[in-house]
């Protein structure tokens, strides 16, 4: 399973202006940018190397597919029919002739090529300024033949980057809860995927229900609750050896878990006699800290990105509100003071927002605050939703929905939607089952 | 001036008493409900003849209601002549709240229902608690009957 760390090596090409266009996404996109990809032009040794090692007909086109998909579900960008492009791709990636770019109103462009060399996967890219008929950025990297969809994410992050000013979201999984069957009797399994859906693995059975999931943002471990034995506790999971292990064994039930922003503890609620509170555990020397201690419920705690402050989940005023502590649980402040129920609070990787859920009137909503609860604004609004979860750049959010459901069980959903901090560009992510409970990887190259 | 404090006080306690009934009474009862509090036996089991299995709470309460306390009198007393049964008590809460805080809220559910039977004399050694929060739904409807039923504190014989 070391297939996910193997090294990619880049290497920039030389590279001769710097950039024109730009991307502005401190707004909702309106008018997304539009951009032709160039499949990716490939020669017909490699070719056929490529389509017995990965059954595809053509890795170029394929890769330059997972880019376009990428772009487009990113709400920035319009990647242009290809049915409308001029140029051959391995013409354009020598030097593309712009006016016929410009024709079809590409404001950029991305080409490249792929080859075999030893066995390996080897693809360089450029990105071009259609307008101003610049190259902005070129690199190459070499893989492993099966790692062909990562490659095409890390070119979609560096695009992204070069083009928005901001690192990508692109090369990242979300992992999160499988469901199936009635909803009295719902079967839950952990199941990780790729961000834009692909390589859907599932991770456990089904024998025991299993809940909210939480990535490492250092590593490829997990945290969840798991109710094996009937024992409802925090457990930790690699993902890539499959290895579990309790952590949260406490006399009673631990739940909410989260890591810490270094990847070294774990927070947690644990629950005793009717009354939750919050606790740390250092996973290295296994010491326990409890952080709030409260009558009321304390839950839901998330970390700021300096490992600073936490902010949290109570009922302490009499309903459901959202606190900010600092993390050794001084200075407790509820930050939440709109109409309704506050819950879910999570930080974002930027730490400047809190996203939450709300519920006011019957509906629920997915919403960012400040971190001071200045700034309120909701997102989008529907019967039942919940759990946000940042993007590793900190400009989407993933949650789950669930549909309304009568009285025979009918019309029941569950599904992964997300949607830009902006508001915009709120969509469905498709699952093989029904989902809830995702939560997003970092990065996983830089 | 003393007995005028206490005279004041009584007044006082009588007042909040008359509204407090005043507004248990003016709740509606819409069929199988008490305010939002399920007063029905649709979803009901029996442990023994004429001894209920289950309690039921209002949106986000813990509260133990008149008809759940004397439900769990009968349980104390059924407990106490089957010396030898433990019970798990299972706490869960409607599917109107976010995952964790249900979690929590039925831990707090299923331990209102425990500290009563304990008051009742059963001891500790012979009540667990589980929470499922939201996960285990009797009525899979997405209305406020539905809702009632599964917000409920369900005692379930351990052997």
């Amino acid at each position: 399973m070391l297939r996910i760390l193997l090294i990619f090596y880049f290497f920039m090409l030389p590279l001769k202006v710097f950039a024109l266009i730009e991307v502005d996404i401190t707004r909702g996109n309106l008018n997304p940018l539009p951009i032709a990809v160039s499949p990716l032009s490939i020669d017909e040794t490699s070719r056929q190397s490529f389509e017995k090692i990965l059954k595809k007909k053509n890795i170029g086109a394929e890769i330059s597919l997972v880019v376009e998909k990428n772009l487009k579900a990113s709400g920035l960008f319009n990647p242009l029919n290809k049915d409308a492009f001029l140029q051959k791709p391995d013409i354009a990636n020598l030097k593309p002739r712009f006016e016929d770019w410009n024709l079809i109103k590409a404001q950029a462009l991305i080409t490249g090529k792929v080859n075999i060399f030893e066995e390996k996967l080897r693809v360089e890219f450029r990105l071009w300024d259609v307008l101003a008929g610049k190259e902005m950025m070129a690199l190459a990297f070499t893989t492993v033949p099966n790692n062909w969809r990562r490659v095409g994410h890390i070119i979609t992050d560096k695009v992204y980057e070069r083009l928005t000013g901001e690192k990508g979201y692109f090369d990242t999984r979300i992992i999160y809860v499988s469901e199936e069957g009635p909803k009295t009797r719902r079967i839950k399994k952990l199941a990780i995927m790729d961000q834009d859906g692909a390589n859907n693995k599932f991770l456990t059975l089904g024998n025991e229900l299993v809940l909210t999931p939480r990535f490492n943002p250092t590593s490829q471990m997990v945290t969840y609750l798991s109710y094996f034995k009937n024992l409802p506790r925090v457990y930790l999971l690699d993902v890539e050896t499959g290895m579990q292990e309790v952590v949260g064994d406490f006399p009673g039930m631990t739940f909410a878990p989260r890591f810490s922003p270094d990847g070294k503890k774990i927070i947690m609620s644990f629950a005793k006699d009717g009354n939750s509170d919050i606790y740390t555990m250092d996973l290295e020397n296994r010491i326990v800290e409890k952080i709030t201690n409260h009558p009321s419920i304390d839950t839901s705690p998330s970390f700021s990105p300096d490992g600073k402050y936490i902010a949290f989940n109570s009922d302490r005023s009499g309903y459901q509100q959202i606190y900010v502590m600092r993390s050794d649980g001084k200075n407790v402040k509820r930050i939440s003071f709109g109409k309704g129920l506050y819950g879910t609070p999570v930080w974002s990787p930027r730490g400047d927002l809190i996203a939450f859920t709300k519920l006011h009137k019957g509906k629920f909503y997915i919403g960012v605050m400040r971190t001071d609860g200045s700034g309120e604004r909701l997102l989008t609004e529907n019967f039942y939703q919940e759990a946000p979860s940042w993007s590793p750049n900190g400009r989407v959010l993933i949650f789950y929905r669930e549909t309304k459901t009568d009285s025979k069980g009918e019309g029941f959903s569950a599904k992964l939607w997300s949607i830009d901090l902006t508001g915009y560009n709120e969509r469905l992510v498709k699952t093989p089952t029904d989902a809830s409970d995702p939560s997003w990887s970092s990065l996983l190259s830089n | 001036m003393k007995l005028n404090k206490i005279l004041k006080n009584v007044f006082l306690v009588t007042v909040a008493c008359i509204m407090l009934s005043a507004c248990a009474t003016s709740k509606k009862t819409t069929g199988q409900m008490q305010g939002d509090v399920y007063t029905g036996k649709d979803t009901v089991e029996y442990l023994a003849s004429g001894v209920p299995d289950r309690v039921f709470f209002a949106t986000n309460e813990s509260v133990l209601t008149t008809a759940s306390r004397e439900t769990l009198r009968k349980q104390a007393a059924w407990l106490r002549k089957n010396s030898k049964i433990n019970i798990v008590l299972e706490g869960h809460a409607d599917e109107r709240g976010t995952r964790e805080y249900n979690l929590a809220l039925g831990e707090r559910r299923a331990n209102a229902a425990k500290d009563y039977l304990m008051t009742y004399g059963i001891s500790s050694n012979r009540i667990s608690v589980l929470s499922y929060g939201k996960e285990r739904p009797v009525d899979s409807g997405s209305n406020p009957l539905a809702w009632s039923k599964n917000r409920r504190s369900v005692s379930v014989k351990a052997n």
